[in-house]
């Protein structure tokens, strides 16, 4: 069998492809993240309850109703998006103006409410989600098996990072959102209708986070849990990205997700620790991130 | 020349958080006119175009356009109401290039100057067309600020010292680009500090002073009135 730095060459691809599909999720909670946090100036602790109520969705539409993946790829984020838009309009809009602490914690106590709901409903044990059988089965790729489901995420969500960015960088819409994030204010003095845009952020941002909890619900299990344990990790890589950089959110989330891949292979005993590593490095000598612009 | 004047503002009060900062402000512009407010640093000039446009919330009074009431409007409706607004620091977006700065305020009512229009006027602009906006000059930075609002159809444009800290060459141009505007039918609410360039452009001048306005006249007597205004102005 071929090694790599004495490394089983099969071990390494399959590391490297473990970590592109959690730098995958890393990278859709991280844009959706930034992006909230570049106009509201909130720092949404709900991220990881809203990716793991699209997980819920998809699971709760399919048993219900035998509505199954593909249309629920759709349906999840309108059901989380308009939720969101809820929240922001009669909550989270209240508290603009006033110290972002306290958005921090109106999403956090909201992120613990809707968790500790699920987990009385459901139990705290994942309930099981299958792939479409459309991409069920692997693909041999010469050098490694690839599950068809994992490629298909880690596609889906490159599509998905490309698209928002491609809309906030080259649409109207979004110049009006990165204007906005400079000065709302004045925006809104040109005629912008700024509180809405404020609330279509918002719900952009949890539909993000939903569509990330569809494509993983096949794969990490449905539970009431699943965002907690990503939520952190992802809060490290919008720092390291720099808070607000959408850019650097989608390039930060695929490369500690390889890195912690990477370290799965090498030295596996840093691997739940090295992106915060990474963060620490990061913060000390590039304090407004990667990709972050100096204040 | 119509009776009702195109913006009719009555008894404004102002504040900015707990500090009362303007206090009763009266102030009349009718259709196509230019008016420039004049006074000492902190005298009131920049805040009463920001409690027009409704960037200053706590207001009471009475402020109309075209007769219809714009105090109790939301921030965004006041700009769809038909007013341009030019910001003292003149706000040009550094995260937007040159033509998403000026493409960036939406439509207020037809006969805005088409693009084509707006970079022959400012060709300058044309030519750094995708550079990033706040890597301009102050002078070109302001002639793009005057521009987009130009842009949007808007009949009445308030503008915040466009001269500030421009070389003189630059304070000519702004000059003629507001003489255009005037010759096309524009109104113009203007706060200046340089004389000599207001005096080009304002039919009429207010006299501001401690928040309030404390006299009002035609723009043929600005020679004849400079010593009083030296006074007022401390100049």
């Amino acid at each position: 069998m071929s090694t790599i730095f004495g490394v089983p060459a099969p071990a390494l691809y399959g590391q490297i492809l473990i970590g592109l599909i959690n730098g995958s999720f890393y990278a859709m909670l991280s844009l959706g993240l930034a992006v909230i946090f570049g106009l509201l100036r909130v720092i949404n602790f709900a991220h990881g309850a809203q990716y793991m109520l699209g997980a819920f969705a998809a699971y709760l539409l399919l048993t219900y109703t035998g509505i199954g993946y593909w249309p629920a790829l759709v349906l999840a984020p309108l059901i989380v998006g308009a939720i969101a838009v809820l929240i922001e309009r009669f909550m989270l809009s209240r508290l603009y103006g006033i110290d972002p602490l306290y958005g921090l914690l109106l999403t956090f106590g909201l992120a613990l409410i809707l968790e500790g709901a699920f987990r009385h409903w459901f139990g705290a044990a994942g309930q099981p989600y299958a792939a479409p059988p459309q991409l069920t089965g692997a693909l041999n790729l010469g050098f490694m098996f690839m599950p068809i489901y994992r490629g298909w995420v880690v596609v889906a969500s490159l599509v998905v990072c490309i698209g928002t960015w491609l809309l906030i960088e080259k649409t109207r819409l979004g110049a009006y959102l990165r204007s906005a994030t400079e000065n709302a204010t004045l925006v809104q003095a040109f005629g912008v209708n700024v509180p809405l845009l404020l609330t279509l952020t918002y719900g952009l941002g949890a539909a993000l986070a939903a569509l990330a909890g569809v494509l993983a619900a096949p794969i990490y299990q449905v539970s009431p849990l699943m965002g907690t344990n990503l939520i952190i990790i992802v809060f490290a890589v919008v720092v390291v990205g720099g808070m607000g950089s959408i850019l650097g959110a989608i390039v930060t989330g695929y490369m500690l997700g390889v890195l912690e891949g990477l370290t799965k292979v090498f030295y596996p005993e840093a691997s739940s620790i090295v992106i915060f590593v990474v963060m620490a490095i990061v913060l000390l000598v590039r304090p407004a991130g990667l990709f972050g612009r100096e204040e | 020349m119509s009776s009702a004047p195109l913006l009719e503002v009555r008894g404004l009060n102002a504040w900015y958080g707990e500090s009362h900062v303007l206090h009763g402000v009266d102030l009349d512009i009718r259709e196509g006119e230019t008016v420039t407010l004049l006074g000492r640093n902190g005298a009131g000039k920049t805040t009463t175009l920001r409690a027009i446009m409704g960037i200053l919330r706590r207001r009471e009074g009475v402020i109309r356009l075209r007769g219809k009431d714009i105090l109790g409007l939301p921030l965004h409706r006041v700009a769809q109401a038909g007013i341009g607004y030019v910001p003292e620091e003149r706000g040009i977006f550094a995260s937007l290039n040159v033509s998403e700065n000026l493409m960036l305020p939406p439509t207020v009512s037809d006969g805005g100057m088409s693009v084509d229009e707006i970079y022959t006027l400012f060709p300058n602009l044309y030519e750094r067309r995708s550079s990033q906006g706040t890597k301009l000059s102050g002078g070109e930075q302001q002639m793009l600020a005057i521009a987009r609002v130009l842009r949007t159809g808007a009949r009445f444009i308030l503008l915040d010292e466009p001269t500030e800290g421009l070389a003189p060459v630059i304070v000519q141009r702004i000059g003629d680009v507001l003489v255009a505007l005037k010759k096309r039918g524009m109104t113009i609410l203007l706060v200046e500090q340089n004389f000599r360039f207001a005096k080009k452009v304002a039919d009429r001048f207010y006299l501001m002073e401690d928040g309030r306005m404390v006299n009002s006249f035609p723009g043929h007597e600005l020679d004849a009135r400079m010593d009083e205004l030296h006074e007022v102005l401390g100049v």
